[in-house]
């Protein structure tokens, strides 16, 4: 049997008005799996390691307040329970509520949100070291305030040790999670209204 | 020494639109004379290759291949569901809540275009999600893609039930919800990695 991680997450069964439901595209079921199995079963680690990728999975999944944190919560102490405990520690002070952020300078400026611009203490960075520190910072900008994003955010990654193609791969990887979990909530509220 | 990013020095477009805008990266494109066939399966469509936003992606291609393929069915396979028009409207209202002025003013134009329902859309752009829609169906899907937008999310039995009474399926509400799901994937990318250009000159 093939793993399908959304059909796990939501409870969908062969058989069952969910699961029928995904299977009417296709593509999108096969390929939403092979987007998790790129990013965590990936043979390219070179420029994001295994360890990076499931913290920042977690980080990603719990910042964003998603039932499918669990998952990845199981995930992450399989490969690091320090890390693990590193990022719990640190969570309640950086969850807020999203999304916010500034738009460029004109009409939309009235639109502007303020909100928390978070980054890693002394403890969690001396934890995880430079690289994943900066990448969790990231996280939480892409999280909460994407548009937020700029130049200077992915400099800060570059000075901090990743390279272009690690920074690709990093969000994506958050940009994918955002995909899966607000798939995963909207099929869980669908699953206790079906037709 | 580290690598260092790209800046540009034009204008970026500082509201929502349906013009045609183009995008810059922030980060060098992979080359297009070191795409292997493994970048080629990735870009999905060789055409591809011309924008810097794919060529930039395809620095890691399994996943761009993967993203490109779910991101296809949820908006084209036309068999049954959400019209396309309303599959827009997903995008686009996810993007205007995000902030994505890229990413809204491709699919506003799109919604336009399969809808031809200009002002309506344009009103999304000029007032906000919240702004006045008429149509139950589009008032449904634009409030379902904001609630599945915000986080933590607030999609409940209220936004299935508002979707069903406006005349829409399981499948059809299936695929709102993958449609706004797919734009909180894409608005990241476009936000983080470069950043729009101006409209061209008409």
């Amino acid at each position: 049997m093939t793993t399908d991680v959304i059909d796990q997450l939501v409870g969908a069964h062969e058989g069952d008005g969910l699961f029928a439901l995904r299977v009417q595209r296709p593509e999108a079921k096969r390929n939403a799996q092979a987007s998790f199995d790129a990013l965590f079963d990936s043979d390219e680690l070179e420029h994001a390691s295994q360890l990076e990728r499931l913290a920042i999975a977690y980080w990603t999944v719990a910042l964003s307040q998603s039932p499918t944190v669990s998952f990845y919560r199981d995930l992450l102490a399989a490969e690091s329970p320090e890390t693990l405990s590193a990022l719990e520690a640190a969570l309640p002070e950086a969850t807020t509520t999203g999304p916010y952020g500034d738009y460029p300078e004109g009409p939309l400026t009235a639109e502007n949100e303020p909100g928390l611009h978070w980054e890693p203490d002394a403890t969690l960075a001396a934890s995880v070291g430079p690289r994943l520190s900066a990448a969790l910072a990231h996280t939480h900008l892409l999280v909460y305030r994407p548009r937020d994003s700029s130049a200077d955010a992915l400099q800060t990654l570059l000075d901090a040790g990743w390279h272009t193609t690690g920074i690709v791969t990093l969000s994506q990887l958050v940009a994918f999670l955002n995909f899966q979990l607000r798939v995963v909530a909207g099929l869980a509220v669908l699953k206790g209204e079906l037709a | 020494m580290s690598e260092k990013v790209i800046r540009h020095t034009f204008e970026v477009p500082n509201a929502f639109t349906q013009a045609e805008l183009g995008w810059e990266a922030w980060l060098e494109p992979l080359p297009l004379d070191e795409l292997t066939d493994r970048h080629y399966a990735g870009l999905v469509d060789k055409g591809r290759a011309n924008s810097p936003y794919f060529r930039l992606l395809v620095r890691d291609p399994d996943i761009l291949g993967a993203r490109t393929r779910t991101d296809n069915d949820i908006f084209y396979n036309e068999k049954g569901g959400l019209p396309r028009a309303q599959r827009e409207l997903s995008a686009a209202s996810a993007s205007r809540a995000n902030g994505c002025i890229f990413c809204a003013s491709v699919h506003s134009r799109f919604a336009t275009h399969y809808s031809k329902r200009y002002d309506d859309v344009q009103r999304l752009l000029d007032e906000g999600t919240s702004a006045p829609q008429e149509d139950p169906q589009w008032r449904a899907v634009i409030d379902a893609s904001v609630a599945l937008t915000r986080t933590p999310g607030e999609f409940s039995a209220a936004n299935v039930r508002q979707l069903r009474e406006a005349g829409l399926d399981d499948l059809a509400i299936a695929d709102a919800i993958h449609g706004a799901a797919f734009f909180n994937w894409a608005n990241r990318l476009m936000l983080s990695l470069g950043e729009p250009t101006p409209p061209k000159e008409s």
